[in-house]
């Protein structure tokens, strides 16, 4: 049984012993598929330049290129990526050069967090007022339709500081409109706030509506966020949440922190508006605009009314691709969804020959912060086209008005889909590659140190039992790095080591407790196996008591720390258990197998 | 058969029980008013900042980097080694309106113009929400473990002795702190983790003590508490010496070779494996002994049979 243990620890540490092959990796992004067609060109390509490649496996739909060396494979990232155009996204990749037959049973590697292999790990906060903002917004926009509907007359609705505020003329307008958006509205706390001849009815969110809002807001930014993630690509990306409003990004062997952030924290999306026409430009000057519009500045200077119901918004685009028009000036070409495509051509059809703007949406960091301390967003919206409906519109239509670099930029993000509220980063880590493997030679360094120096200790301290000692210690360490690497989620970081190192220092206590409890028990004048029976019978409450209480502070470090601690734990943890196995049970085998049943008179410890 | 300290007699250990536990004391006091009067050098982590590390190609005068340090978006900036001559760490804090790319950007710029081959390591950015939190959510940690412990050891023993352990736990825990705070070493996540790790430790140390405590009051039948303690410590004592010094050497290993961003992590546990080995031996014990334990607490709990506790049927 314990052979069997250890065997199958071995067996899932082994693959840790081959290192990684430097690798070029190829995703389909939206549209397109990698196939065996693609495999073979991408082959013959790199054959032509003559790089040699080591291994190229295409699995699940994506395409692995193991290369010699990081030259060669800098290179053919780059081959690669110009042969292949933007259909696809080519990343470096450190691949496991586990061998096949290994792989096929189960077998990788451990997963080494961004402290060991360098890479970009960001915390992102989502603004959940402003997510809840927008939603008041949906919901005045809903209201008017609501009471238009039921021509109940409302005098005006806006958003104030603690909700939705609905005016009325006279009491009895209130009344109707109460009972009716109350049963409407069911996610709505109404209450009368008139105050004298101010009929008023002020609506605020219920509490489990916030929740759910920002619920969705959450989710919603983080599936957007892993989108940009791909689009950037980044092999093994990590995308979670953490908590109620914050987002974790780790991005391997990312060292451009700038454009990562600027693309995974842009917040830019369209909507478009039809422009009203009929509002007078001098009144609105002077601050008249007629209820339902607003007045909004163009990028390229001046200002321009806009009904402010949305006609549509970018969460309908499947697709956007920068391109130039006849006059190669640059645009972006959208398509929509079939909802999208529908709701768009009911509107173009009624409005044709009347003009439409695209109205421009992005969050900035202002670098100022709330009362609460969350970061200071600025909403920034801007007219970057007006053009005049010619047509019905369908799925497919272009954007202009946008530089160069925008026109990409905005063509990647409303691919990716855009953030329901903007985020902004609260910590950031980068760690350089080199910074990487420096940390994993000194943690394998302090490794080999502390464990010679034990090792050699405890062979002379106890001889024979010692040997045994540090049999099981070296077993429990291979045992240790197997669990790890069966363990999807593990991931060691350089406090992981650290962990394990502790692990050894710690591990031979549970030999040594027993051992000495056989001393006693044979000055005590015990027989031989008397002594070992006691010695282990007597020794295991106290190294269970012991290993247990020392696993509960590694189960609160694990509970509250975060990344590194976290993999500082996991080892903790995986090491007392395996410690304890490959202590008692482990030694007390081989012992057993040694002296058991014999008349032993005097024992090598 | 080489023995380092096996001690063959019982050592009257609890008799310089109470000039120790007068040490005690003045240690848990003196670290308490260094914890108050120069508070704790907290780290990145809880401050909230950033923080670049940069290697240059040669060894750099520090002060050279410092006075290139002198644009509104890096002024203030905290210059030391770290590691080797050339490696440098430049600390910020946050400041208000002024974005983290751009005072690392500044930041590289003027290192840029000491050594132009300088090379960035690793930037850290902590937003000032997310540092308190995560002070908060370390003291919560630490806390909750010691009350964790408090029921385990409790349960698993009895109250007198969860009391001594817990103290012994807090001890420690002060004690670390205010060496950190003495010396104005920076406090940063790995070594709170190392100073939770300290507390296993320690109580690991503990529960061994107490394991033979109870297992020598209810064999050798002494009621004199103070006896059996000394006895158990003195049976201990070998196990102890060997585990420190085999925890010890790793600890030193990390230490001297576990490379810089795990230093002081491994400070931590140095500290921590002293003054935790040397807390589990009089402090809990002692502590145990003060709230009088004896015998009867010790008992285990007998498993009630039905019927056992009412009078025979039968006369």
């Amino acid at each position: 049984m314990v052979m069997l243990v250890i065997a199958i620890g071995c067996f899932y540490a082994v693959p840790n012993l081959f290192g990684e092959d430097h690798a070029v990796q190829v995703v389909a992004t939206r549209g397109a598929e990698v196939t065996a067609s693609t495999q073979a060109s991408v082959n013959e390509l790199l054959a032509s330049k003559s790089i040699a490649v080591k291994r190229s496996e295409l699995e699940k739909g994506q395409l692995l290129v193991r290369l010699q060396n990081a030259d060669q494979q800098l290179l053919a990232k780059e081959i690669i990526a110009d042969s292949l155009g933007d259909k696809f996204t080519v990343a470096l990749n450190l691949a496991p050069a586990t061998p096949k037959w290994l792989e096929s049973m189960g077998g990788s590697p451990m997963k080494l967090g961004l402290d060991l292999r360098g890479g970009v790990h960001f915390l992102m906060e989502v603004d959940m007022g402003e997510a809840i903002r927008k939603m008041e917004e949906a919901k005045v926009a809903d209201f008017r339709s609501q009471l238009r509907e039921e021509t109940i007359r409302y005098a005006g609705i806006r958003v104030n500081a603690t909700g939705i505020e609905i005016k009325f003329r006279d009491a009895e307008n209130l009344a109707t409109a109460e009972r009716f958006l109350k049963t409407r509205n069911q996610d709505m706390v109404f209450t009368d706030a008139s105050r004298g001849e101010d009929f008023a009815l002020q609506a605020v969110m219920s509490e489990a509506y916030l929740k759910q809002i920002k619920e969705e807001a959450l989710q919603q930014n983080i599936t957007t966020i892993r989108n940009r993630v791909n689009e950037l690509g980044v092999a093994e990306p990590v995308v979670q949440r953490q908590g109620a409003e914050r987002i974790i990004v780790e991005l391997p062997g990312v060292q451009d922190t700038a454009r990562a952030k600027e693309i995974l924290g842009a917040t830019a999306s369209i909507e478009f508006h039809m422009v009203d026409d009929k509002a007078d430009p001098n009144a609105a000057q002077s601050g008249r605009v007629p209820a339902g519009s607003e007045v909004y500045q163009r990028r390229e200077g001046g200002s321009v009314i806009l009904k402010k119901e949305v006609m549509l918004t970018g969460d309908h685009i499947t697709g956007a691709q920068p391109s130039f028009d006849q006059y190669s000036r640059p645009q972006v070409s959208i398509n929509l969804d079939a909802k999208g495509g529908t709701i768009f051509s009911d509107v173009t059809k009624d409005n044709i020959g009347k003009p439409m703007a695209t109205l421009f949406i992005e969050y900035k960091d202002s670098g100022e912060r709330n009362a609460d301390g969350s970061v200071k967003m600025l909403k920034i919206e801007e007219v970057i086209s007006v053009a005049t409906i010619q047509a019905r519109l369908g799925r497919n239509f272009v954007i202009t008005g946008l530089s160069h670099g925008e026109a990409q930029n905005l063509a990647l993000l409303l691919r990716a889909g855009a953030l329901i509220a903007p985020v902004s980063i609260v910590e950031e880590r980068t760690i350089g590659p080199s910074l990487g493997a420096e940390n994993i030679q000194s943690g394998v360094q302090a490794m080999v140190w502390g464990m010679a120096v034990v090792l050699l200790f405890m062979l002379v301290y106890y001889r024979s039992f010692g040997l045994i000692a540090n049999l099981a210690l070296t077993a429990n360490l291979v045992m240790v790095v197997g669990v790890m690497s069966m363990i999807p989620g593990a991931v060691l970081t350089l406090p992981g080591i650290a962990g394990m190192v502790l692990t050894v220092g710690m591990a031979v206590d549970g030999n040594v407790l027993i051992y000495e409890r056989i001393r006693e028990e044979l000055r005590a004048g015990r027989s031989v196996q008397q002594a070992i029976h006691e010695g282990y019978g007597n020794a295991f409450s106290t190294i269970a008591d012991a290993n247990i209480t020392t696993f509960i502070t590694a189960l609160i470090l694990f509970a509250v720390g975060t990344g590194a601690i976290k993999g500082f734990a996991v080892t903790l943890m995986i090491g007392i258990a395996t410690s304890m196995f490959t202590a008692i049970v482990g030694t007390r085998s081989i012992v057993n197998a040694i002296w058991g049943g014999k008349r032993v008179k005097t024992l090598s410890i | 058969m080489i023995e380092v300290l096996s001690l063959k007699h019982t050592v009257n250990f609890l008799r310089h029980a109470l000039p120790i536990s007068i040490m005690s004391a003045v240690l848990v006091l003196g670290s308490l008013v260094s914890l108050a009067t120069n508070g704790v050098n907290w780290g990145l982590d809880f401050t909230g900042g950033t923080v670049v590390e940069m290697e240059f190609t040669q060894p750099v005068d520090l002060n050279a980097l410092r006075v290139q340090l002198t644009t509104p978006d890096s002024e203030g900036a905290i210059v030391q080694n770290f590691g080797s001559s050339r490696d440098v760490l430049v600390r910020l804090q946050v400041k208000e309106g002024v974005k983290s790319d751009v005072q690392v950007k500044s930041i590289m710029e003027a290192a840029q113009k000491v050594d132009p081959q300088v090379q960035q390591k690793r930037v850290e950015f902590v937003g000032p929400q997310v540092g308190k939190e995560l002070a908060e959510q370390g003291a919560l940690a630490v806390l909750v473990a010691l009350i964790c412990i408090m029921i385990y050891v409790s349960f698993r023993f009895e109250w007198r002795l969860a009391f001594g352990s817990v103290a012994a736990l807090a001890h420690d825990v002060i004690v670390t702190l205010g060496v950190f705070s003495l010396f104005q070493l920076e406090f940063d996540l790995t070594v709170l983790a190392g100073l939770l790790t300290v507390v296993g430790y320690s109580l690991n140390d503990t529960i061994v003590v107490f394991d033979r405590i109870r297992e020598n009051f209810l064999k050798l039948r002494k009621s004199d508490p103070e006896e059996i303690v000394n006895i158990s410590i003195s049976q201990t004592m070998s196990r102890t010496i060997i585990t420190t010094g085999t925890t010890l050497v790793t600890v030193v290993a990390l230490f001297l070779k576990g490379g810089t961003m795990i230093h002081g992590f491994a400070t931590a546990l140095l500290l921590g494996i002293f003054v935790g080995t040397y807390s589990s031996i009089y402090v809990a014990s002692f502590l145990a002994v003060k709230l009088g334990i004896n015998r009867e607490h010790m008992m285990p709990v007998e498993i009630e049979k039905e019927g056992a506790d009412q009078p025979p049927m039968m006369p």
